[in-house]
């Protein structure tokens, strides 16, 4: 199988325009779980037994976030084709069959909270999954890129400041991260432990991202993902806090209410993101570090 | 809908529905009270301090909702009355009564999705009793049994649809039934497994009657403000008083 690729920016736009669709998928799914509107059509696949029910009142959400996501999966579909038609790499047509399935399981585990009352744990990887495949997306994006098949500048691994493990730390922590939050939203556990959780993970981001600034900075696409993460994380730290300063403020309110609503929404959003950019980050590090070498102090300072 | 078949099967048993309580129930003798020692438990559910202010409900997104309102609708988590006693307190005997199996009336308890409200705000309904949900709304509504103890559903009832009929087959007291197309929409279960239980109306008070001679633990549960308890005794074909006090 040949492995060499050509840049083809058809199929590249179409990944962008997919891996946005999955990122409103995400605002649409968080709505409907911070409008308290996952309940509100009882049944599944159809929606109150038709294709397309009267839009209102929760119904809007749930049923807007089902259209979104039949729109999403066949934009995978046609991804599949397309990939499998122009790209030669073995390895990213593998990807977009495992990106199909994760969109197919992705829509069981929605139907499946919806038929068993929103149980926390369906409810739960339903959210985990949800921002796993947007990560892919954002892969299936970044490997169609220009600057992907143009090929990797190589830069050497420094010995005393290793990256290429530590790399794949930030990903891990922040999806561990993002399913406490997913049981702290389906009321699993309490908010605590997502809380807890947060300094950890914005420790592992700032350690791993600092390290490629001061280390690997020559690098232009480890540096920018490493700003990227810095900012997004940061973002994503000051949504918490709004979000749970709302949810403490209207513990008593009779409906969602919008200031809750809008953080809280932006907060997952925001979390996909930080886990897309974090995963990003380590592909590029596995991509374009060399070999490990003892750096001289000369080489540091260039 | 093959793929919801598969998913069913898959997830058959995984449910949190509890065993049917049949054998428990059929073990119990059938109550029997004698008119002639039968007395009555009254009371007064009282509230000191500061009237809660109750919010109103936002129905701006749902404008076949709010057209139904002559003035904006307010929230009934805590509702005082002007005599000084809270509404909407659901009042049972907990404990006293013999062990046994009481028969559930024939007639259905009501409970109506009206101005995208329920009405009652709570019901009372005895176990294997028929609770009657009605939609007299123009909007579509989902009615969720968020209940524990019995098996939590999720049904859908178009405007104007037939009522739709459920029974509780445990005792359970209390749950909510609520529903997520309008958000703001929830009532109260209690599911009591005899008849003496009550829900104070406009004047705070409740009477349960027919209560055979004994003493009694009088439970009062308030969907916010929690549960009382008190103890009361009956004297034969007599009345016996017991009154309760929340406050903030």
């Amino acid at each position: 199988m040949a492995t060499e690729n050509s840049f083809n920016r058809g199929l590249h736009r179409w990944s962008i325009l997919l891996a946005f669709c999955t990122l409103l998928l995400v605002v649409a799914g968080a709505l409907v779980t911070s409008k308290d509107a996952g309940l509100s059509v009882p049944d599944w696949p159809l929606s109150y037994g038709k294709l397309m029910p009267k839009m209102e009142g929760g119904i809007f959400y749930e049923h807007g976030h089902r259209m979104i996501a039949t729109t999403v999966g066949m934009f995978t579909i046609v991804s599949l084709i397309w990939i499998f038609r122009t790209d030669r790499r073995n390895w990213m047509r593998k990807l977009a069959v495992a990106a199909l399935l994760a969109v197919i399981l992705q829509g069981v585990l929605g139907g499946m909270t919806v038929l068993y009352l929103l149980p926390w744990w369906i409810s739960s990887s339903h959210a985990t999954l949800a921002q796993l495949f947007f990560s892919t997306t954002v892969a299936i994006a970044l490997f169609t890129s220009k600057g992907w098949l143009g090929g990797p500048a190589i830069v050497p691994e420094d010995a005393e400041n290793p990256l290429r493990g530590l790399s794949l730390a930030a990903p891990i922590c922040l999806l561990g991260q993002l399913f406490l939050g997913a049981a702290v939203r389906h009321k699993a556990i309490g908010a605590i432990y997502h809380i807890c959780g947060a300094p950890l993970v914005t420790a592992v981001v700032l350690w791993v991202s600092m390290r490629i600034l001061l280390h690997y900075a020559r690098n232009r696409e480890l540096r920018t993902s490493a700003i990227l993460l810095i900012s997004v994380t940061l973002c994503q730290v000051f949504l918490g806090i709004a979000a749970y300063m709302t949810r403490i403020a209207y513990a008593d309110a009779i409906q969602p209410m919008p200031l809750m609503v809008t953080f809280t929404v932006l907060h997952v959003a925001t979390g996909a993101l930080t886990l897309a950019t974090s995963i990003a980050m380590a592909i590029l590090v596995r991509r374009n570090l060399g070999e490990r070498v003892e750096m001289p102090e000369s080489a540091l300072e260039a | 809908m093959f793929l919801q078949g598969c998913v069913v099967l898959m997830l058959s048993g995984c449910g949190s529905n509890p065993a049917p309580q049949t054998q428990t129930k059929a073990a119990l003798p059938e109550a029997h009270v004698d008119p002639a020692t039968a007395g009555t438990i009254s009371g007064k559910i009282l509230f000191q301090g500061a009237k809660p202010v109750m919010p109103t409900i936002d129905m701006s997104s749902n404008p076949s909702c709010e057209r139904q309102q002559k003035t904006p609708a307010k929230a009934e988590t805590v509702v005082v009355n002007p005599n000084g006693t809270l509404r909407y307190a659901y009042v049972r005997i907990k404990d006293g009564l013999a062990p046994a199996h009481w028969a559930p009336p024939a007639e259905p308890v009501k409970l109506t999705q009206s101005g995208c409200i329920y009405t009652p705000h709570v019901v009372g309904i005895m176990v294997d009793q028929t609770l009657s949900i009605m939609n007299d709304d123009p909007v579509n509504h989902n009615v969720h049994a968020e209940s524990q103890t019995n098996a939590a559903w999720n049904i859908s009832e178009a405007p104007k649809d037939e009522p739709k009929l459920r029974k509780f087959s445990s005792e359970e007291i209390l749950f909510p039934m609520t529903c997520s197309v309008h958000p703001w929409m929830r009532s109260w279960i209690g599911v009591s497994s005899h008849p003496f239980f009550a829900v104070t109306g406009e004047d705070g008070s409740f009477s349960l009657a027919g209560v055979p001679p004994g003493t009694y633990t009088i439970e009062v549960v308030q969907e916010k403000l929690g549960r009382k308890e008190g103890k009361v005794t009956l004297a034969a074909g007599g009345t016996a008083a017991i009154d309760f006090t929340y406050g903030n």
